[in-house]
């Protein structure tokens, strides 16, 4: 039973190293280098991480490339501001208003009473559940109409690219329901607790980190089943697993709702953590962003996600403040540098030249302390 | 008819803009049959497999497998009710190891849910022995496909759909890029694998189908030209013509 954990959930021995890594880098690493102000934004960048995850299992393993990830973060994330903004909307802080007890983005554009798909998000259930549910619904629909008609690569990537913009048009145009180009703002409670607060601040990035960890375990789960080698052999001969019996098209339809999930989860944490949600965030850009972080990272491993996102955020930050104009060319660079040079983003690099010279280290380090054994797990027959 | 039918094609017609690739063709296979279909290039051999697994939908007739109308079934269901076929390129999958691949073709765990829980349990790897002995592959499970043989390659392919324990085995061209003693295997293997089931195969080695085939299909320009044994096949002047002559 451990052992089956051990091996499937957290993918064997360096799997489970490479996790141990990532979980003391978020939760020891960064809280005890970095001040509140900043540890916050790596906790912005780390949401973003949910996406970049979700992509390296929807394109690195299922082979397709979503241009529209931004729309799974963006339902996540106003799905999170809606109910928080209702709570913030009480009768007593919006008396002011002409409408009292609605939110003042609605109050500002005349609209008089809580649209009807508002008052749902009242319940703080309701609205975590739909965090779930509603993009893996969308997802679903999006895969159906795609992938049942075998429609893939490219054109795939434009429409669910398109599907991001019209997203963000509609969210735009429809200022008294949705906050149009400023988002929902303004964000104060969550059922009664304070998130401004720098304790608040802390408990909402450890937060983060954990569920992070957790779809990280859950994506090496997926890829540890024979749903994992699937994905594999789709990629190599689509037509033989066809004609093995599968109904392929199903397969890539859960991977692109699991993907879609995840994304979500991030956008909520994303609302939680910097107190707003905008269409800013969810459109082409930021999809395409999404992917540059995965690619970085390496698309084919979950845990360099995380890190190519907090790299290139990273930069984006440094860059930016010290030379705004100049940080669109480098994230440019970086991209055809990714597909250029090392295909395989910072996972790939790590692979052919820092793990060689790593396990000599570590083989040396065995040679000269005490030899510990490590009972090897055994990949064959699972009761 | 002394066997029961396990195949019956009936006018199958199918035209690419108005090109017939297969016009008003009638096939019936029995069980236990291995059939062999010949034909010059473009015949239309390909496209009757494409067209019984699903992979090309007709234009008109009726493919029935076991009074099981395949025609409005798609490939993974046809698969599913025991069709199983091998393409012209050994179709493997080239990334992972020869036992990974016999174990994704194991009909069980098909669906997303049930493929999530599928376990590599004994029966499962019993049978993948089984199969792997029969492929004469037994001793290269953990190889990575990619790195097999042509020949070898063929057999892993064959292998897969055995697995499945198909009734109808369709094997586009099984022998392509073989050695001789690889095609002496080849042939036994056949011999053995049509027991209890039917297979069909498109061949163009001519020593090859005397060797297997119960009786020969000739198809030319998508229609049937003749069929028969072997003997007979290789004796009717039509054939002679548009075929053996050059």
């Amino acid at each position: 039973m451990m052992n089956a954990f051990y091996s499937k959930w957290l993918g064997g021995k360096r799997g489970a190293i490479e996790l141990a890594v990532l979980a003391a880098f978020i939760f020891i690493v960064m809280p005890l280098w970095l001040d509140i102000f900043r540890l916050n934004m790596v906790g912005k960048y780390l949401t973003y991480a949910f996406a970049a995850v979700g992509l390296v299992m929807v394109w690195g393993y299922g082979g397709i490339l979503s241009l529209g990830q931004g729309i799974f973060f963006g339902i996540g994330g106003y799905c999170m501001a809606m109910f928080l903004k209702l709570e913030a909307s009480d009768l007593a802080s919006t008396a002011r208003q002409t409408t009292p007890g609605i939110p003042d983005f609605m109050d500002w554009n005349q609209v008089t009473s809580l649209p009807l798909i508002w008052e749902p998000f009242h319940s703080l259930t309701f609205t975590l559940i739909a965090i779930l549910v509603l993009p893996s619904v969308v997802a679903y629909v999006i895969g159906v109409a795609m992938f049942k008609r075998r429609v893939g690569g490219v054109y795939f990537s434009i429409i669910t690219q398109a599907i991001a913009a019209i997203l963000t048009i509609l969210v735009v145009g429809q200022q008294g329901m949705t906050g149009g180009i400023n988002g929902i703002t303004d964000l104060k409670t969550l059922h009664g607790w304070n998130i401004n607060t720098n304790s608040a601040k802390y408990i909402l990035y450890y937060l983060n980190g954990a569920l992070l960890i957790g779809a990280i375990v859950l994506c090496k789960f997926v890829l540890s089943s024979k749903l994992g080698r699937l994905l594999l052999a789709m990629r190599d001969k689509e037509d033989r697993v066809r004609f093995s019996g599968y109904d392929v098209a199903n397969f890539k339809i859960f991977t692109f709702s699991l993907g879609a999930v995840i994304s979500a989860i991030g956008g909520a944490m994303f609302t939680l953590q910097v107190g707003f949600m905008s269409p800013s965030i969810i459109g082409i850009v930021p999809s395409i962003e999404m992917v540059i972080f995965a690619a970085i990272g390496g698309r084919m491993s979950l845990v360099g996600a995380v890190y190519g996102t907090l790299l290139v955020n990273y930069g984006k930050t440094a860059f930016s403040e010290s030379f705004p104009s100049l940080w669109l060319f480098l994230m440019g660079a970086l991209f055809i540098g990714v597909v250029m040079v090392f295909p395989n983003g910072l996972a790939g690099l790590y692979d052919t030249y820092l793990k060689g010279r790593l396990e000599k280290v570590m083989a040396k380090l065995r040679e000269r302390g005490p030899l510990r054994k490590l009972s090897p797990v055994k990949a064959g027959v699972q009761k | 008819m002394s066997n029961e039918l396990v195949l019956a094609v009936e006018d199958l017609t199918v035209s690419f803009d108005g090109f017939k690739a297969v016009d008003k063709l009638n096939l019936y296979v029995e069980k236990n049959e291995l059939r062999v279909i010949i034909g010059p290039n473009g015949a239309g051999k390909t496209t009757v497999l494409d067209l019984i697994c699903g992979r090309t939908k007709a234009t008109s007739g009726s493919i029935k497998f076991k009074d099981i109308e395949l025609t409005k079934y798609p490939e993974y269901k046809i698969v599913q009710v025991g069709v199983g076929r091998k393409f012209q390129t050994p179709s493997i999958y080239e990334n992972l190891s020869v036992l990974e691949n016999l174990e994704i073709s194991f009909p069980r765990g098909r669906g997303v849910f049930g493929s999530l829980v599928f376990a590599r349990t004994q029966d499962v790897v019993d049978r993948i022995m089984e199969i792997a002995e029969m492929i004469f592959l037994s001793d290269q499970l953990e190889v990575q496909a990619g790195l097999l043989s042509h020949g070898q390659k063929q057999w892993l392919e064959i292998g897969m759909l055995l697995i499945q324990d198909p009734e109808l085995l369709m094997l586009d061209e099984p022998v392509a890029g073989m050695s001789v003693s690889e095609r002496e295997k080849t042939a036994e293997l056949l011999n053995r694998i049509s027991q209890g089931r039917s297979v069909i195969v498109i061949e163009h080695d001519m020593e090859f189908v005397k060797r297997i085939a119960h009786k020969v299909t000739v198809l030319h320009q998508g229609k049937l030209l003749a069929e028969g044994n072997m003997d007979a096949v290789q004796s009717n002047p039509k054939v002679i013509e548009v075929y053996l002559g050059h």
